[in-house]
């Protein structure tokens, strides 16, 4: 078994905010079974604050606090300032992610921008071409 | 908080009569084995009593055991060292697709030197097919190595009948018995093999010895020059109180296989039935009835293998897995890819190896606690919300 932070053990043994939210205003899926982790994200916006966020993982310890600490950090915050959570940033967070558990921490950053991106489509709004490119690539 | 030891395959623990066998020759009895005094004589008298050890365990002779520092090492040599002897009469080797690494590397290995390596497909279940090995071997075939069980899923392989294929050809046949020495009945002469490697801590015995037995007479380029330490095909000065364990350790695997056979085989059956029973969508990996006797390993569903380990792990209970997570490399089990499971199954893959340590209080624990952990790790579940959603749209 990995060595895993405190903080990385502890969102693993009681993450937070696990779940789905029922009507959500975005909702954001990545990567897959196969390559064996899988997040989605749920968001409730209010007031262009990210009122309420709740996730459902399939993956390994890393996986499950990274989602875990992606959703607290990302709750209340403004979208603008949920778009700054960077893998560098979650990884932190978590005290540290062994090596080959990095990219964890990439998969919890875009599935919650994944769900902003699927918040603002719905909103009509334009979705800022850089980020739009690089969500497509995946 | 209870404790559960069930990794017996990473490595089972030292018998107390082991350690006590060992122990003098980590203090007084410190000699080379080589030495001509009678330091030397006292290590070498106790290592040779250990090669009778050992070779007795597998209906072997003493002479033709060369003892190895690992089952790693007894593979690496093997392969390497039995190709590299043969191969003027050829270059091509066939070896399963479920082989323990040390097996599938060093085949790798001659791949870059020159030779040809062909693997053999398992059917779902795990077992090597006598009539696809049959279908491998070509005229140039010199060395055929199948394991006789594979760890993973716990399936014995029929090396018997597959012996029988290969002496028709005039190929090598050498086989990785790690999981099996000591645990299951092994005659070398009615499995009809060249070669077998085995190791001493998955049967109750220390770290840092194994052994290849090599039929008398066959021909092997030497692992380590050097000395004429195991007659010079493997030099370095005999890890003497590791040998004397690993003797001790054979000594004590012969007489109580019967007991420990029985043991582990009603604890497994009670895992087995008590969790593809309490547990939706577990599937048990490998061959229902041609498997190792304290070997349980499943795949289960929608979940990981790393996140069951760890919360069992918080629990007191020691199990392992063959999902991609747990692997350094995160590529999903060779072994349970080989047997068509599709990649989001194996990433379900628990195992637990049953040993002499545990009890039925031990399984039935098991059975208390996993369930609620497969329930929590579902409820964070996508795949499982998904499949959820499915079941009731179908309806």
């Amino acid at each position: 078994m990995p060595v895993y932070s405190e903080k990385v053990m502890d969102h693993f043994m009681n993450p937070r905010n696990v779940g789905e939210i029922e009507n959500p205003d975005g909702v954001g899926e990545v990567g897959n079974p196969v390559c064996g982790d899988m997040m989605t994200f749920y968001i409730k916006v209010d007031d262009n604050h990210l009122s309420d966020v709740k996730f459902q993982t399939f993956g390994c310890g890393a996986a499950i606090a990274v989602s875990s600490i992606v959703s607290e950090m990302a709750k209340g915050k403004t979208l603008e300032e949920a778009r700054k959570i960077t893998p560098a940033l979650v990884a932190d967070e978590l005290q540290g992610l062994p090596k080959n558990k990095y990219h964890c921490s990439n998969l919890g950053a875009q599935a919650l921008n994944k769900a902003i991106d699927d918040y603002l489509k719905k909103q009509g709004k334009e979705v800022k071409g850089k980020r739009r490119k690089r969500d497509e690539q995946e | 908080m209870k404790k559960a030891y069930m990794d017996n395959a990473a490595t089972t623990p030292l018998l107390p009569q082991v350690l006590e066998a060992m122990l003098p020759y980590l203090k007084d009895a410190y000699g080379n084995p080589q030495s001509l005094h009678q330091w030397g004589d006292e290590a070498r008298e106790a290592m040779e009593e250990a090669r009778g050890q050992v070779a007795a365990l597998i209906g072997a002779q003493p002479e033709e055991i060369t003892f190895t520092a690992s089952g790693s090492e007894a593979n690496n040599f093997a392969i390497k060292g039995l190709a590299q002897a043969q191969q003027s009469k050829g270059k091509h080797i066939v070896i399963s697709a479920i082989e323990h690494f040390s097996v599938l590397h060093s085949a790798k290995t001659l791949g870059k030197l020159g030779f040809e390596v062909t693997e053999v497909p398992v059917d779902k279940s795990g077992l090597v097919e006598p009539g696809e090995v049959a279908k491998s071997i070509r005229e140039d075939t010199i060395l055929v190595s199948i394991m006789h069980a594979n760890s993973e899923v716990g399936t014995i392989e029929p090396i018997a009948e597959i012996a029988e294929v290969v002496k028709k050809t005039g190929a090598l046949f050498h086989t990785d018995a790690v999981a099996t020495a000591g645990t299951i009945p092994i005659d070398v002469a009615k499995l009809g093999v060249d070669a077998l490697s085995l190791a001493a801590n998955q049967f109750y015995g220390p770290k840092g010895a194994g052994a290849l037995w090599l039929k008398k007479g066959t021909r092997i380029i030497p692992f380590l020059d050097g000395g004429v330490q195991e007659g010079g095909r493997r030099a370095g000065t005999e890890n003497v109180p590791a040998i004397v364990g690993m003797g001790k350790a054979a000594e004590l695997a012969q007489r109580e296989m019967p007991s420990r056979t029985a043991h582990l085989c009603r604890l497994r059956d009670r895992l087995i039935q008590g969790i593809t029973s309490k547990i939706d969508h577990s599937i048990l990996t490998g061959h229902p009835t041609q498997r190792l006797p304290g070997h349980a390993s499943f795949c289960i569903q929608f979940i990981e293998g790393e996140a069951m380990l760890m919360l069992l792990s918080s629990k007191g209970v020691a199990a392992s897995s063959g999902s991609a997570c747990t692997s350094r490399a995160l590529k999903a089990s060779h072994v349970l890819t080989a047997m068509g499971i599709p990649p989001e199954v194996a990433q379900g893959s628990l195992l637990f190896t049953l040993g002499l340590s545990n009890s039925e209080e031990d399984v039935d624990y098991v059975l208390e606690v996993l369930p609620p952990i497969v329930d929590r790790l579902r409820q964070m579940s996508p795949l499982y919300a998904k499949f959820i959603k499915q079941q009731r749209g179908g309806r």
